[in-house]
């Protein structure tokens, strides 16, 4: 049977240096981050190009996509929050190409190893502290002290306030890796049950149509996925980025 | 409108007829209150749409109680072997990460306060 887990390999495809005794090898999955980087400056330098009143095909997308990631922030964070507005915009974009270019057969999804959303997580994490010493000063430590709690459990909320605050990057960077790992699998397992029961013969391959029929639809819900993960992590990365601007209670 | 003429020549039939309508409206009413709590969509406005299905409504939920108890078992574990107070980190710091992973949850499914309940609410 098909390896459903293999999909997941990470092959070197050349060695670039060293540094220490660590190998800086170029994988597939710095190939695939490299093509869903120059997908999104290619849609968006072709979309701006030509630039009209009334926008054509690519000049909608990127339109759409800007309008979207835009609103979000709007939204989340207040007109004060567009200042963050490029990396966001890049997280959303990257997240969302790189998820749908892995939805492609024979191709490798980069959000699927998490030590690629444990960074982009850890980014957004330190980017809300440097932000928030430097706009507040010591006043963003009243993040972790609500107002209206009686003083003799104030301590004790400090210290869970911050352990919540620590613990965001984990289910930040978790949520989007096991999300598009656990996709990826059921659609390798259900689309290794068709070719085993077509092995079968005839009856084999009337049978083989049920798993066919749900890698369509399996499918299609993981192009919702997709999208709603590059979604869930660009909203939450509002929500924390909220969190640096107006620490107060 | 003759229907109008016709209610306003007959007072005593409209005052029936708005009683009616007034039991009727206080049903709905209530129907609406039963439904309306479990909605979560209704409750946790400070939070917009981060979840938009089920299962991802879910698995954020999940995702953010084990993150709590991950990061005070790491610190506990990390103070024990730092300071030697083995196993008094651990056991604290577990119970922390607990309680804070529980914070997470109620955070998130917009049952306890946002962290900046103090500026005003923002329209979705």
């Amino acid at each position: 049977m098909a390896d459903p887990i293999h999909q997941f390999q990470v092959i070197n495809y050349f060695t670039l240096g060293k540094v220490g005794s660590t190998n800086i090898a170029f994988t597939n999955s710095a190939l695939y981050m490299g093509i869903a980087v120059g997908l999104t400056a290619a849609l968006m330098l072709g979309a701006t190009a030509g630039r009209q009143l009334v926008p054509g095909r690519m000049q909608s997308i990127a339109e759409l996509a800007y309008e979207f990631v835009a609103d979000t922030i709007r939204n989340t964070i207040g007109e004060g929050g567009m200042q963050f507005f490029p990396l966001v915009f890049s997280l959303f974009m990257f997240i969302l190409v790189s998820n749908m270019v892995g939805l492609i057969p024979y191709n490798f999804t980069v959000a699927s190893h998490i030590i690629v959303t444990a960074a982009l997580a850890l980014l957004v994490f330190v980017t809300v502290l440097v932000c928030g010493f430097w706009k507040n000063g010591l006043h963003f430590f009243n993040l972790f002290v609500p107002k209206g709690i009686p003083w003799f459990v104030l301590p004790l909320i400090v210290f869970i306030e911050v352990l919540s605050f620590l613990s965001r990057p984990i289910s930040h960077s978790v949520r989007l890796f096991a999300n598009m790992l656990a996709g990826h699998i059921t659609l390798k397992v259900f689309a290794g049950f068709v070719t085993m029961l077509g092995g079968l013969g005839f009856a084999g391959w009337l049978g083989a149509t049920l798993p066919l029929a749900l890698t369509v639809a399996l499918t299609a819900l993981e192009l919702l996925v997709a999208f709603l993960q590059a979604y869930v992590f660009t909203i939450l990365t509002c929500i924390y980025l909220n969190d640096a601007l107006h620490p107060g209670h | 409108m003759a229907d109008n003429a016709h209610d306003g020549n007959d007072p005593t039939r409209r005052q029936t007829d708005e009683a009616a309508l007034s039991a009727r409206l206080r049903r709905l009413g209530d129907q609406l209150d039963r439904h309306g709590p479990s909605d979560p969509s209704e409750t946790d406005r400070g939070r917009p749409t981060a979840d938009a299905s089920g299962y991802a409504r879910g698995f954020r939920l999940s995702s953010e109680l084990v993150a709590g108890v991950l990061v005070g078992a790491g610190i506990g574990w990390a103070l024990d072997r730092v300071l030697g107070i083995s196993p008094w980190g651990l056991i604290i710091f577990l119970m922390l990460g607990f309680a804070a992973g529980v914070l997470n949850v109620m955070r998130t499914a917009g049952v306890a306060p946002e962290r900046d309940a103090g500026i005003p609410p923002r329209n979705n």
